[in-house]
């Protein structure tokens, strides 16, 4: 796993019924976009999170593929409705094969 | 006509001063919508007149930028309080122990960001936050120091100012201190460089103003460690020191140097009553 890696998400904890929400997510990630070199002259491999899904129970909400211009730390921010109860499943996919995943449940009011 | 109608409207933006204005804006910070922070306020007794108010680098900042500090979510110097807090229960050195060994849970530092630099008994002299990280380090821990202005010590920096956000600046300026204090207040006022520039002629003279396209504030140090996004990483007071000092085109004091950690003190005291905002976030 790539040093300091660490998803965040901001979901509220409930919604009424058919309520359109507001999530903001980010992963901490250096996103070495491998058009860097270091000190000595030798590139540094590319190593980015190249794809980014959030599914509300199973249902696909949003599915992002991410290319090497991406800054570093990734931050999302987007707006679902919310028909009913359930979790959201965030994931992060990382060029080293690394999955991160977050769970938020929802309760509707 | 459509020359004329394209003067007309260059009249008018040109003709709306206010448009542009320049001065520390009147918004309020409040973080999280729950922690009420001074950003303006009376001018601590020393300051004898030079500022008729002391107001925080946040109000000379965009709305946009404003509010990424007004959200911990939205705060991307959060990340490096996380790598902070990693850091404190992360073992090293040849005693076996963390930060956590001894301090227990950072909230133990409640209060420390707001009253450094201060003197320091042992050592006989006035110590940063900074040197207090490294003294611990290498006296009590048996571990390597943290570079003055490294990665690691902004995160442990972040994590302990964290603990004291929106206490009032309250640094000691008399006692053991004053003749360091003396030293600080000195430098401030000394023009560097080939520009010749004071640390005053910009932020107590012209704060306000703009230095090419930079919005200059005050200088207050309450905010630091600060996230930048012009470099995305977490930035040291003795960093930013440098960076005024080398854009004056003079040979800088070097990070955690005597005359830094002299100006460090005498700026905090500038800033007494200010909140302490660390980490905040400027452009």
């Amino acid at each position: 796993m790539a040093s300091g890696v660490r998803p965040r998400v901001k979901a509220p904890r409930s919604a009424e019924a058919g309520e359109v929400v507001t999530i903001k997510t980010l992963i901490s990630h250096k996103m070495e976009s491998g058009q860097r070199k270091d000190s000595d002259g030798n590139t540094i491999p590319r190593s980015i999170i190249h794809r980014f899904t959030c599914e509300f129970n199973g249902t696909s909400i949003i599915d992002v593929k991410m290319f090497p211009a991406i800054s570093t730390n990734p931050y999302f921010e987007f707006d679902a409705k919310i028909p009913e109860a359930g979790d959201m499943v965030f994931t992060w996919y990382d060029d080293d094969g690394d999955v991160y995943t977050t769970t938020k449940t929802v309760k509707v009011a | 006509m459509k020359i004329s109608a394209m003067t007309a409207i260059a009249a008018v933006l040109f003709s709306v001063p206010g448009l542009v204005s320049a001065d520390a804006d009147d918004d309020q910070l409040v973080i999280n919508g729950e922690i009420e922070m001074t950003t303006k306020t009376e001018p601590p007794a020393h300051l004898d007149g030079a500022l008729p108010e002391i107001i925080s680098g946040w109000h000379f900042r965009a709305d946009e930028t404003q509010a990424l500090q007004m959200d911990d979510f939205d705060n991307s110097g959060m990340i490096f309080v996380d790598e902070g807090r990693a850091q404190w229960n992360e073992v090293a050195g040849s005693e076996g122990k963390s930060c956590a060994s001894c301090h227990e849970d950072p909230s133990s530092m409640e209060g420390v960001r707001a009253t450094y630099p201060k003197w320091d008994e042992d050592a006989g002299e006035v110590q940063t936050v900074a040197m207090q990280i490294n003294d611990c380090r290498e006296n009590n821990m048996g571990a390597e120091p943290y570079g003055y202005t490294s990665t690691e010590m902004a995160n442990m920096e972040a994590l302990i100012a964290l603990q004291s956000r929106g206490m009032p600046v309250d640094v000691a300026i008399d006692g053991p201190v004053r003749e360091t204090w003396e030293e600080g207040k000195e430098i401030y006022y000394t023009r560097f460089g080939q520009l010749e520039l004071s640390c005053a002629n910009c932020h107590e003279q012209n704060y306000g103003n703009r230095i090419r396209s930079d919005h200059l504030s005050q200088g207050q140090i309450n905010g630091f460690p600060v996230y930048r996004m012009k470099n995305a990483k977490l930035n040291t007071v003795h960093a930013r020191f440098k960076g005024c000092v080398r854009d004056t085109r003079a040979e800088t004091f070097k990070p955690g140097s005597d005359e830094f950690v002299a100006l460090e003190l005498y700026v905090a005291s500038r800033g007494n009553g200010l909140s302490v905002e660390g980490p905040s976030v400027r452009n």
